[in-house]
């Protein structure tokens, strides 16, 4: 029998819970030449910020094992030049769209928000993904996740912004002492669910040259190579939230995911939707094929439903 | 085959035909149906390296070198790849019936002229590749065609025999003087373009090589066309690691991907100051372009 791959967020309800990756999928027209992105859970879009962004020089990236380093620094067309083009589109063709957004300060968060919320084509966004965690950039403010305070404070401002009915996901950085903390205080000041994870900082010298490789000097590490950071991430918070130490919420896992059982490991460590990033760097069909692995791991362990695999590994501790 | 014929790309799993050495570099035959339909000179393909489950992700792209459509092994992909890394290296390892994903055509081809002009077409290094081809087609459209091939020693130009059958004359030039004028391209262009009085150039090689021909083409009146060679992890358009500092008609420059709305550039549109020793800054004027303080 076949397994109901559906998911629920709230108000919600997706086909699937396989997504793209903010960055990695552009804003869908380039994939849709391969697979169609309206067959996916939801199309997550590059993150958006209120200006057009030129985003960093080159070398923006290096290959590294099983993975890569990226500096792009948050190009982009500016969010009114984002709901003008990009969302019809996405729109046009059927896809659910998980829109990414962030802001230099916090009230460029909702004031992104806002025109986001306002704008025509908001009935194909099936949440938002509040990204306050960007480790490219260089100005000083923008690492709001590594602050509970901070990431409270913009997770509250887009909030406000924001219909009731729509999820609101904070996309998490790996890259502090205690990603729980940082977790509590987003779902406390209003997230609906939290995404993990965003890249690690990381760099690379170039040895022919002895000089930093990137142009931004460091950058973010993706990939295979991360996975069980992710794992690690999920498994934390998905306990926490077990213990009751804040609200409940669904997690989406992000993080080095390149085959079905990728995704499945990141499910059962407590993560509801996955979403697919480096990998379709590698293979442009890789949501897609995650997908229909994934959907045939999961009748392969017997189950009814993909959500009775979410978080099962914290049930199946073998405790001598 | 995983992409439809309307979307003017195909993912396929080629199996390589024939390999062999030329001078420093590999020459590769793959079969790849569904790309000799699609490709035009001056696009590229993304392959894939190390099988299903290596650990070098990245796509690697190489100038489409030529095609053809069918024969008995069904339509093939010609590349000429330089080993310079992991991934080439393993690209230059496989041998007969070895199995390479691969993505084409991709990117932006060189824009033929609608007049049977003389045409200059410059190939720095394997830059040479995707020239012969764009040869064929110009001849077939009454264009003469003036090739001149460069690089740094002898066994690093590329398809001088072949430039020969191609081309209505050619030039060649090594840094060493190991074959043809010892000296750069930009040494022998300008007599190139008086000779001749082409209207336009064709230009594929190290970016060096290409900010030179454009030089001297616009002194010359000409316009060149250039393929650029841009650090990708995609090749597709999904990552925004390719880019580059272009001015668009209206002279407005923006950070623009090379794989989709390049590799062919006009030279004179390409910000050239921008690059330094390996580096691409954003230049200032440059829409979006972080300000003082900020990004
Ligand atoms: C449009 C285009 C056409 C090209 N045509 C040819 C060709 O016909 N023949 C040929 O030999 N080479 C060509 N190149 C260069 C070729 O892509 C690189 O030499 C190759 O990717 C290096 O891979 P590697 O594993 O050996 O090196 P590594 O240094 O291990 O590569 C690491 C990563 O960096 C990227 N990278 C490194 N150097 C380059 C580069 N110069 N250009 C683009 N990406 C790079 C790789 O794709 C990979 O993702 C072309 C590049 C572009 C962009
Ligand atoms: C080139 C590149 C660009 C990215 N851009 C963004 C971005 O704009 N916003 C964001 O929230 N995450 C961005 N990410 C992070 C990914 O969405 C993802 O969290 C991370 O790469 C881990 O997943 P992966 O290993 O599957 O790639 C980017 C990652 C890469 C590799
Ligand atoms: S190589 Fe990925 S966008 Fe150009």
């Amino acid at each position: 029998m076949a397994v109901d791959m559906s998911v629920t967020f709230g108000t919600r309800t997706l086909p699937n819970p396989v997504m793209t990756a903010s960055g990695c999928a552009a804003n869908g027209r380039e994939l849709h030449r391969f697979f169609d992105v309206s067959k996916l859970g939801a199309f997550v879009t590059k993150t958006v910020m209120m200006d057009p962004r030129s985003g960093r020089g080159t070398p923006r990236m290096a290959e590294t094992a099983s993975g890569m380093l990226n500096s792009i620094g948050l190009q982009g067309p500016g969010i009114h030049a984002f709901v003008e083009q990009d969302l019809p589109w996405l729109k046009s063709v059927g896809a659910r769209v998980l829109v990414s957004i962030a802001g230099n300060t916090a009230g460029e968060f909702a004031d992104v928000a806002r025109v986001l919320a306002a704008s025509d084509a908001f009935d194909c966004v099936v949440g938002v993904e509040v990204n306050i965690s960007c480790p490219n950039v260089a100005n000083r403010g923008l690492v709001f996740a590594c602050d509970p305070l901070a990431s409270g404070k913009v997770i509250a401002l887009v909030r406000e912004q924001l219909p009731r009915d729509v999820p609101m996901f904070a996309k998490l950085t790996p890259d502090v002492t205690d990603i729980v903390a940082i977790a509590g205080a987003a779902v406390k000041s209003g997230a609906t669910g939290l995404t993990m994870i965003n890249t690690l900082l990381g760099m690379v010298i170039d040895t022919d040259r002895l000089r930093p490789h990137l142009g931004g000097i460091t950058g973010g590490l993706s990939g295979p190579s991360i996975r069980p950071v992710a794992v690690r991430a999920l498994w934390q918070v998905t306990a926490a939230m077990r213990e009751g130490r804040f609200q409940t919420v669904p997690l989406l896992g992000v993080g080095g995911v390149r085959t079905g059982r990728d995704a499945l490991e990141l499910i059962a460590a407590g993560a509801t939707g996955v979403q697919v990033g480096t990998a379709t760097f590698n293979d442009p069909m890789a949501p897609q094929r995650v997908l229909t692995e994934l959907e045939a791991l999961a009748e392969s362990h017997g189950v009814d439903r993909i959500t009775d695999l979410v978080g099962v590994a914290h049930d199946r501790m073998v405790i001598p | 085959m995983s992409a439809s014929r309307e979307s003017g790309v195909v993912q396929v799993q080629g199996e390589v035909i024939a390999t062999r050495r030329v001078g420093a570099y590999h020459h590769l035959t793959i079969v790849a149906p569904g790309v000799a339909e699609l490709a035009k000179p001056g696009q590229f393909a993304a392959l894939a390296v190390g099988g299903v489950t290596t650990g070098n992700l990245l796509r690697r792209s190489f100038s489409i070198h030529k095609v053809s459509p069918s024969g008995t092994y069904g339509g093939t992909l010609d590349l000429v790849i330089a080993a310079k890394g992991a991934g080439t290296e393993w690209l230059a390892a496989l041998r007969a019936h070895d199995a390479v994903d691969v993505v084409a055509p991709l990117g932006r081809a060189f824009p033929l002229p609608t007049e049977p002009v003389p045409c200059v077409l410059v190939g720095g290094g394997y830059g040479s590749a995707p020239l012969f081809w764009l040869a064929e087609l110009l001849r077939e459209r009454g264009c003469t065609v003036e090739m001149v091939l460069g690089a740094a020693s002898e066994d690093r130009l590329f398809g001088v025999v072949e430039a020969r059958r191609a081309a209505d004359h050619v030039t060649v030039t090594t840094d060493d003087g190991s074959a043809g004028v010892k000296g750069w391209v930009s040494d022998v262009l300008p007599e190139v373009f008086e000779r001749t009085g082409a209207p336009v150039a064709y230009a594929c090689g190290p970016m060096g090589m290409l900010q030179s021909v454009t030089r001297v083409a616009s002194e010359h009146g000409a316009v060149a066309q250039v393929a650029v060679e841009e650090a990708m992890a995609c090749g597709v358009g999904v990552c925004m690691t390719c880019v580059m500092p272009v001015r668009d008609k209206a002279g407005v420059t923006k950070m623009v991907r090379s794989c989709v709305e390049g590799p062919v550039f006009r030279g004179d549109r390409v910000r050239w100051e921008a690059f330094h020793d390996g580096v691409c800054g954003v230049p200032e004027d440059a829409v979006g372009a972080p300000r003082v303080g900020g990004h």
